[in-house]
């Protein structure tokens, strides 16, 4: 299992377009990832568990992938929180 | 459990209805807002006004009645500020008056200048308190959020669970169009109330009652099929485990055993249904809900077909006994 943390940069925080680019993302690892926000935990394959965060600006997630190719699944997700998902 | 803080200001955007509504509004000490309301329980404060402190439960939601009302005014009218003052030292995390008494103007003066709110409401005390406990239980209650879709269906509470892509949304959906009702897609919030009922309903009001269908997008089920289709919440009495075919796991054909999953202490029946081109999975799931009706009334259908079997073949060889067919005799 690896866990990274990160910090939500893009000012509109996750919409439904960086919701869509996470699951876009997740969805070619076979590993399970979870983005967790103040202890809530959900399935970062899901769009509408995404979105449910409710994750605006300067929010820390901690990305959570188990699995064969974890190393990369975490480290693809959070590149897309680094370039604050294409925006601003 | 939840490591968010639960303040006086979401006690007041609790969205509450009928019976539980505690229709509270803050008149005073509004700084306080933020204040952490950190257990389910209520005090009245009666024994503090009056000046004894000791086991003081400043910590829960103090709840002032007629006579904390007209004890206060008592206190208020004879100089008893000091009483009052020392109360407002403890951190309290907020006074609610019922009733809809208005506060005396000491007290109020006093909670302002210790930024300790003060709610009130219309309720009478008892009523209040009742509706506070209630509300505060299911606040307080354990919870977790399981990732599945929740659907009403014949009155049962259906949460189809399985992997991504599975197609729990699509059965959901057609479900929907039968004529049933959706609680929540995609994050299902569980919350444990009274030990053994589990209350589940959608994370976000936000975005409650929105599906994602691949192919479609995010569709708004209300606006789609009507209020008729939806609701907030419903206990979870039935999981159905949606799972690719597995030609080599075997699948219960009979039903007399039953599979449970243990959610926050609580065990509800599971079903685990394979899904294969041709499967209808919505009428599965239709009559799974029939059949757990029939099982809730008492009439367990695999069970009940086993005792008659085993009644006709007692009958079977009791004819054989009795005209003598059996060559062991």
């Amino acid at each position: 299992m690896i866990e990274k943390t990160t910090v939500i940069k893009n000012r509109a925080g996750i919409h439904a377009r960086p919701a869509a680019m996470i699951v876009q993302t997740a969805g070619k690892f076979a590993s399970r990832i979870f983005l967790e926000k103040d202890g809530d935990r959900i399935n970062a394959k899901s769009i509408m568990g995404i979105i449910t965060l409710g994750a605006s600006y300067d929010t820390p997630i901690r990305i959570i992938a188990e699995g064969p190719d974890e190393e990369a699944a975490a480290g693809a997700v959070e590149q897309l929180f680094i370039r604050r998902f294409e925006e601003d | 459990m939840n490591p968010k803080r639960f303040t006086v200001l979401d006690l007041l955007d609790l969205d509450l209805k009928e019976h539980d509504a505690l229709e509270l509004r803050c008149i005073g000490g509004r700084k306080g807002l933020g204040r952490e309301i950190s257990g389910p329980d209520i005090n009245r404060p009666g024994l503090a006004l009056s000046g004894f402190f000791e086991s003081f439960a400043y910590e829960r939601i103090q709840l002032i009645g007629h006579g904390e009302a007209a004890y206060l005014h008592m206190l208020a009218t004879q100089d008893g500020l000091t009483e009052i003052h020392k109360i407002f030292s403890y951190p309290v995390p907020c006074f609610i008056i019922a009733n809809g008494d208005a506060p005396e103007p000491q007290f109020a003066a006093a909670a302002e200048q210790a930024d300790c709110p003060i709610l009130a409401s219309k309720l009478s005390s008892t009523e209040l308190a009742a509706r506070l406990m209630r509300v505060l239980a299911t606040v307080f209650a354990p919870k977790t959020s399981v990732h599945g879709v929740l659907v009403e269906v014949y009155g049962i509470g259906i949460l189809l669970t399985g992997d991504s892509g599975v197609g729990k949304s699509e059965t959901a959906l057609e479900l929907i169009e039968r004529g049933h009702r959706l609680v929540a897609d995609d994050v299902v919030e569980i919350r444990c109330v009274s030990g053994n009922i589990l209350m589940g309903s959608g994370a976000n009001k936000v975005i409650g009652h929105h599906m994602e269908i691949r192919g479609l997008g995010i569709i708004n089920v209300t606006h789609l099929f009507g209020v008729g289709a939806i609701r907030d919440k419903k206990q979870v009495q039935l999981i159905c485990k949606l799972e690719e075919w597995d030609a080599a796991k075997v699948y219960d054909r009979i039903g007399t055993d039953e599979m449970s999953d243990d959610i926050l202490g609580v065990r509800v029946p599971r079903l685990d249904i394979p899904v294969k081109p041709g499967r209808n999975i919505p009428i599965i799931i239709e009559t799974a809900a029939m059949n757990e009706r029939l099982k809730k009334m008492g009439y367990h259908s695999a069970r009940e077909f086993n005792q008659n079997i085993l009644r006709w073949l007692e009958s079977e060889s009791a004819r054989a006994v009795y005209f003598g067919r059996d060559e062991s005799i």
